[in-house]
């Protein structure tokens, strides 16, 4: 059977890979948009903590014979609290100010970290073998999906809700929520707003960095990894409406699918579509499809 | 002034000339090579600072063994793969820090750029790291030299063995800008001229993250071969991603343009059985094992062909210098044509008028994991490709400087 001249086969397993995809922007831009939503910092550097996740996984595995599992939970932790002396000891001093200042530093920050990453590891980067639980794959009939691939998309999903749900629906989230309508009132009712925004910070890179050992066995771990991918996450996050929680998700997700297809129809166009969509998206919409104007 | 004066002068400034004589015809008393390359970017692992090391090794070896009565100096910068810079840079190198010869040159952009500055202030540029054929052809010039490898070379010593073995249909992954086209088309030429067919091709953004959608494309099209006509990163991805949805070893990969930093760094697990084309291997002979191991001790990495082609370059041209006795262009340039190379790297290696450097290539197959028996052991030579095959025939040159 055929869709405009495409076999379904190949058009399912393109749409299955889109939202494999999907699924990486969205954890990204997830961190993203929760670290402009309460910080107002355009946080620049989410691409090299993002790489430094899936270096940390590596170095663990081949140095320390530290496994997967346990580097997804220490390497998240260890990046976050890099992150949490970053916000206090520099980002702080930022807020009052415009936020091309917190751009700057953060892309300075990028720039030295894979700098040094560079210099360590070289430039071709290393292999991360898929763990033993999660090697091999499933025929679906019409693709062979990896299970690796079916892990990512499904605790990639689970994280990115439970992060919506705890903003959205607790007590926890409501402060915070609070805190970025105005955190003047939310400090004077008594809650630590500094505190907060720490926390904030260190769980937005968290988030990066797990989704960079989420993709150590995916894709060549290597100094630049991130600042390819970095882009094609803000252009998400734009679409989506700077600092939208639910936006960053659905947009992610939703964008995935889009490259997927202009992959299956017209391949040499899959690194513009996301941009098209967010010129026209800026056009139409200018704070983004779930953005309060 | 008395006869007898006049003649006692000119002898004594006869003989001071004669006495002055080897350092007059050397600019500025020193033999100056700049090493201009990419230190930072994607190709600092195959060319970068080895090459820089390979280059003062060469220096070093020169001095000791040919005792020459100049001085070398060595000077570096990094282009950052950028053809301004690097044709800024060459420029203030060649006019005002009297540098003699522009070397490496990674990336043909920036190759290019500096041959044409190399060209105007009549200096040398050798290429290393550079592999597109225009280098030799529709933009050749006379003050370079093309050394270690090019498109051309690797495309038909890979194509043509896999297809002869029995690849015979073949589906192209290829990076969408002028490379990765030329590249394609070479192989696809090679692959018909072979008895092959080529099923179809698909185009990815460069620099491309996640190739499973093109490998998903290339699978359902059922060529034997997937030909990846990428390089760097984009390569190394394409073969982890082939590998984990299953496409190996049921399809086989050849990569077009892959050196042996790429198969280092994905390890023989999923490079095993791949073929690819090489100018060099550390592991050839006690010759290129002795040099590597010197190599290894300082870069602690193998080098590539670019590496051990930027040593024997410099070595080939500091040795036309000598030969020559002068650093002039014209003059070394003719010297360096003259001589055939012999060393570690080239046995009875030739530059053509159209500043190929021909020498025999390999062709090479990666080991399986349970065949390597120590480290960088990743190759078995398949087939050595002799000069006369290896490289585009003149016949078909499209350079001006060839005569037909």
């Amino acid at each position: 059977m055929e869709i405009f001249g495409v076999p379904t086969a190949l058009l399912g397993s393109q749409l299955l890979v889109g939202l494999i995809n999907g699924s990486f922007y969205a954890i990204l831009s997830l961190g993203l948009a929760i670290i402009f939503g309460l910080l107002n910092i355009i946080n620049f550097a989410h691409g090299a903590q993002y790489m430094m996740g899936a270096f940390i996984a590596w170095v663990a595995l081949t140095k320390f014979q530290i496994n997967y599992w346990v580097a997804l939970i220490a390497a998240p932790l260890l990046v976050g609290l890099l992150g949490v002396i970053l916000e206090r000891t520099m980002l702080r001093k930022l807020y009052k100010l415009d936020h091309l200042y917190g751009l700057l530093l953060t892309f300075g920050l990028a720039l030295i970290i894979e700098g040094i990453f560079r210099d360590q590891f070289g430039i071709s980067g290393e292999s991360y073998e898929v763990p033993e639980a999660l090697s091999g794959g499933i025929h679906l009939g019409f693709m062979f999906l990896p299970l690796y691939r079916a892990w990512v998309v499904v605790v990639s999903l689970t994280v990115c809700f439970g992060t919506w749900f705890m903003i959205e629906k607790t007590r926890l989230g409501a402060y915070l929520r609070a805190g970025t309508e105005n955190p003047q009132i939310v400090q004077a009712l008594g809650i630590n707003v500094p505190l907060l925004i720490t926390f904030t910070y260190g769980y937005g890179v968290a988030l990066a960095a797990f989704a960079g050992v989420l993709a150590a066995p995916v894709f060549q771990v290597n100094p630049l990894m991130g600042s390819n991918l970095i882009i094609v996450v803000f252009a998400v996050v734009v679409i989506g409406g700077m600092g939208s929680i639910l936006g960053s998700i659905v947009t992610g997700i939703g964008l995935g699918l889009v490259e997927g297809l202009t992959k299956v129809f017209y391949p040499e166009a899959s690194a513009v579509v996301v941009f098209v969509i967010m010129v026209i998206v800026l056009l139409v919409r200018p704070a983004g499809l779930f953005g309060k104007a | 002034m008395s006869m007898k004066k006049t003649m006692s002068l000119a002898c004594a400034a006869a003989l001071a000339t004669l006495s002055a004589g080897a350092h007059a015809q050397i600019s500025g008393g020193v033999v100056k090579i700049g090493v201009l390359t990419d230190l930072s970017g994607t190709y600092s692992d195959l060319a970068g600072s080895g090459a820089v090391l390979a280059t003062k090794m060469a220096v070093e070896d020169f001095i000791a063994k040919e005792k020459p009565n100049f001085k070398i100096e060595v000077v570096t910068a990094d282009h950052q793969n950028k053809a301004d810079i690097a044709s800024n840079k060459a420029r203030e190198w060649f006019e005002r820090e009297g540098v003699d010869t522009a070397t490496e040159l990674v990336t043909t952009s920036t190759a290019l750029a500096v041959m044409k500055v190399a060209k105007e202030k009549d200096r040398i540029a050798i290429m290393n790291g550079p592999g597109s054929t225009p280098i030799t052809n529709e933009q050749c010039n006379d003050v370079s030299v093309h050394y270690t490898y090019d498109t051309y070379a690797l495309a038909n010593g890979t194509a043509k063995a896999v297809t002869k073995q029995g690849g015979k249909s073949w589906f192209f992954i290829t990076s969408d800008y002028a490379f990765g086209q030329a590249l394609e088309k070479d192989a696809s030429a090679v692959v018909t001229a072979n008895g092959g067919k080529v099923l179809g091709s698909v185009r990815h953004p460069f620099p491309g993250s996640d190739f499973s959608s093109f490998l998903l494309k290339a699978q359902a099209s059922g060529a034997q071969v997937i030909g990846l006509a990428n390089a760097g990163a984009d390569t190394t991805n394409s073969i982890k991603q082939a590998a984990e949805f299953g496409i190996t070893p049921t399809q086989s990969l050849a990569g077009l343009l892959m050196f042996i930093t790429d198969v280092h760094a994905l390890g023989l697990k999923s490079t095993q059985g791949m073929y690819l084309t090489e100018g060099f291997y550390w592991d050839l002979n006690d010759e290129t094992r002795a040099w590597s191991k010197r190599f290894f001790s300082v870069q602690k990495k193998m080098p590539t062909m670019v590496q051990a082609g930027q040593y024997s370059s410099i070595y080939h041209y500091l040795k036309a210098v000598k030969a020559a006795g002068t650093d002039d262009t014209k003059k070394v340039m003719a010297q360096m044509k003259k001589t055939p190379i012999n060393d570690f790297f080239a046995k009875n290696g030739q530059i053509r008028e159209d500043g190929r450097m021909v020498h025999d290539m390999y062709l090479m197959q990666v080991k399986k994991p349970s065949e390597s028996k120590y480290p960088w052991d990743y190759y078995t030579v398949r087939q050595t490709i002799p000069a006369a095959e290896a490289f585009q025939p003149l016949s078909q040159s499209r350079c001006a400087l060839v005569k037909k």
